[in-house]
């Protein structure tokens, strides 16, 4: 089965689905859809450097990731505006890493492919990282599960009852840059932030637990997925775009059915 | 000296030049303070003296530029933040609110929103509540693990003055069944005056502390609160020591 290249891309849309799935409600939660994106995008850097040293693009990605999103982490918590921070590192990570790809860049480089993901040319080594980086993000969210959301809740209780909101903080920008390395490849940088907040965003009518949203974002995240490729496959258009699309199609939906149920 | 030593093993909280600056500002500047069960404390300065500095620094979010907080070993410490600014994309009950950050058993739940007067509102979601619901849910939180330390950081924000005056009988009743210390940072200064047992003026630095009486004669104090207040203190103490001589200007009476 895994030798069919449809197969093992809606196995690596689906992957990722439910790696981002437990990620982008903190995302949303918290407010850091722009840190999302900032991170995202530092991960071209991390493409450019991959290739210049001959690494892996999953590991010069998360490398990357990790060091930004702590670098803005830090310099947002020294009292800049946090807006202007993320506008300058988001803008910069991208711009810096497409200068950086033209420099690195040897013949074999598909540029478009990091930007927009490149599903179809999904290998059994890809399947490995996307499945192995969702089961990591999983695991981390789930061990920390009560303490994330206390922090989220209010950081002054998180303190209060003996806890340490600025190591949860840590924890979820560890898990942001293993979602940001493993769903390069299938959506591509520059739409990893919508593949993160528009599921759950689309799960959140329906929720009135917090565990609920994360379920829900994950099956939403997951047909917006299959849908995404089918569509791609019937319509021959690009397979990460095509995603985001159904992802945006889910939310309408739900804010309609919402709306018709007058909650 | 025994009285001395027992005094000191039940002293809940202790704090010793305590010191926070935040960038080259002092916001505290050598606080001295320590606290004892069943005492109702309440701090009162004007905005920005570094209330709210000084609870979070005891709860421990605010790390101090140098001094030393001393917390009774295994201090069961309780909290009541000034609001909840929760996004509206959570999705979350007061029950499961009550739940972090670790699992608390049904029953100790329910007691505690009774022991708040939030009886009902288990399944409500936080974000539906209205401001005085959503204090007493904070407080019956703070009452959980039946707290040796109760700290409050201007819990009556957003409160009607009846609301005000029921939520601080609230606590005086929690201190009575729990007999914890209560540390309090209010606006409400004629309230203050009846509920407390000692007050702090807080102004960076400790300007004037004691007996709440006392306190408001304080010239520190006055020259705080200035001339605003003057009636509103004098019209508490008419109220509530019954000495029908008045002793400062009385117009607002």
């Amino acid at each position: 089965m895994l030798d069919d290249f449809l197969a093992r891309a809606v196995l690596g849309a689906v992957g990722v689905a439910l790696a981002a799935a437990p990620l982008g409600v903190f995302v949303v939660w918290r407010r850091m859809a722009y840190f999302g994106d900032a991170t995202a995008h530092a991960a071209i850097l991390g493409v450019a450097l991959a290739l210049a040293f001959e690494l892996p693009i999953f590991a010069g990605t998360l490398a990357v990731a990790v060091v930004v999103a702590f670098m803005v982490a830090k310099l947002t918590g020294r009292g800049f505006g946090a807006d202007m921070i993320l506008g300058v590192a988001s803008h910069s990570a991208l711009a810096i890493g497409l200068v950086a790809v033209a420099f690195a860049q040897g013949p074999r480089l598909d540029l478009q492919a990091y930007l927009f993901g490149d599903i179809l040319a999904v290998g059994k080594a890809d399947l490995a990282v996307i499945w192995g980086g969702a089961a990591a993000v999983f695991a981390l969210i789930a061990w920390r599960w009560r303490a994330l959301l206390m922090a989220t809740v209010s950081e002054d209780l998180a303190w209060a009852s003996g806890g340490n909101p600025d190591r949860e903080g840590r924890i979820l920008m560890l898990a942001l840059a293993i979602v940001v390395a493993v769903a390069i490849k299938v959506v591509g940088a520059l739409l990893i932030g919508a593949l993160l907040i528009i599921p759950a965003a689309a799960a959140r009518p329906f929720a009135r637990t917090p565990e609920q949203m994360v379920l829900g974002a994950m099956g939403l995240g997951c047909l917006a997925s299959l849908g995404g490729l089918w569509g791609a496959w019937e319509w021959d258009t690009p397979a990460g775009p095509s995603i985001v699309c159904a992802a945006a199609i889910l939310f309408a939906l739900s804010l309609i059915a919402k709306g018709g149920r007058g909650a | 000296m025994s009285r001395l030593r027992a005094r000191r093993m039940t002293t809940l909280v202790e704090v010793k030049g305590l010191t926070v600056r935040v960038g080259d500002r002092p916001v505290l500047d050598n606080v001295n303070f320590a606290m004892q069960p069943r005492e109702i404390v309440t701090v009162v300065g004007p905005n920005g003296s570094g209330k709210s500095t000084f609870l979070r620094s005891l709860i421990g979010a605010v790390k101090p530029s140098s001094g030393k907080i001393t917390r009774k070993k295994g201090l069961r410490l309780g909290y009541v933040p000034q609001g909840l600014r929760l996004d509206p994309s959570l999705p979350m009950t007061v029950d499961r609110f009550l739940s972090l950050p670790s699992p608390v058993p049904a029953e100790t739940r329910a007691a505690a929103l009774e022991e708040a007067g939030a009886a009902g509102f288990a399944n409500q979601q936080i974000a539906s509540l209205s401001g005085g619901q959503l204090q007493r849910v904070l407080l019956a939180r703070a009452l959980l693990n039946a707290p040796q330390l109760l700290l409050l950081d201007e819990p009556t924000t957003g409160l009607d003055q009846p609301g005000q005056a029921a939520f601080y009988r609230k606590i005086e009743e929690v201190r009575d069944t729990l007999g914890c210390g209560v540390l309090m940072v209010s606006h409400e200064l004629h309230v203050v005056m009846s509920a407390s047992d000692r007050v702090i003026c807080l102004n960076g630095h400790v300007c004037c502390e004691g007996h709440p009486e006392v306190v408001a004669q304080a010239e520190e104090y006055r020259a705080l609160f200035g001339t605003g207040t003057k009636g509103a203190l004098a019209l508490y103490r008419h109220e509530h020591t019954h000495h029908h001589h008045h002793e400062g200007p009385c117009d607002a009476g």
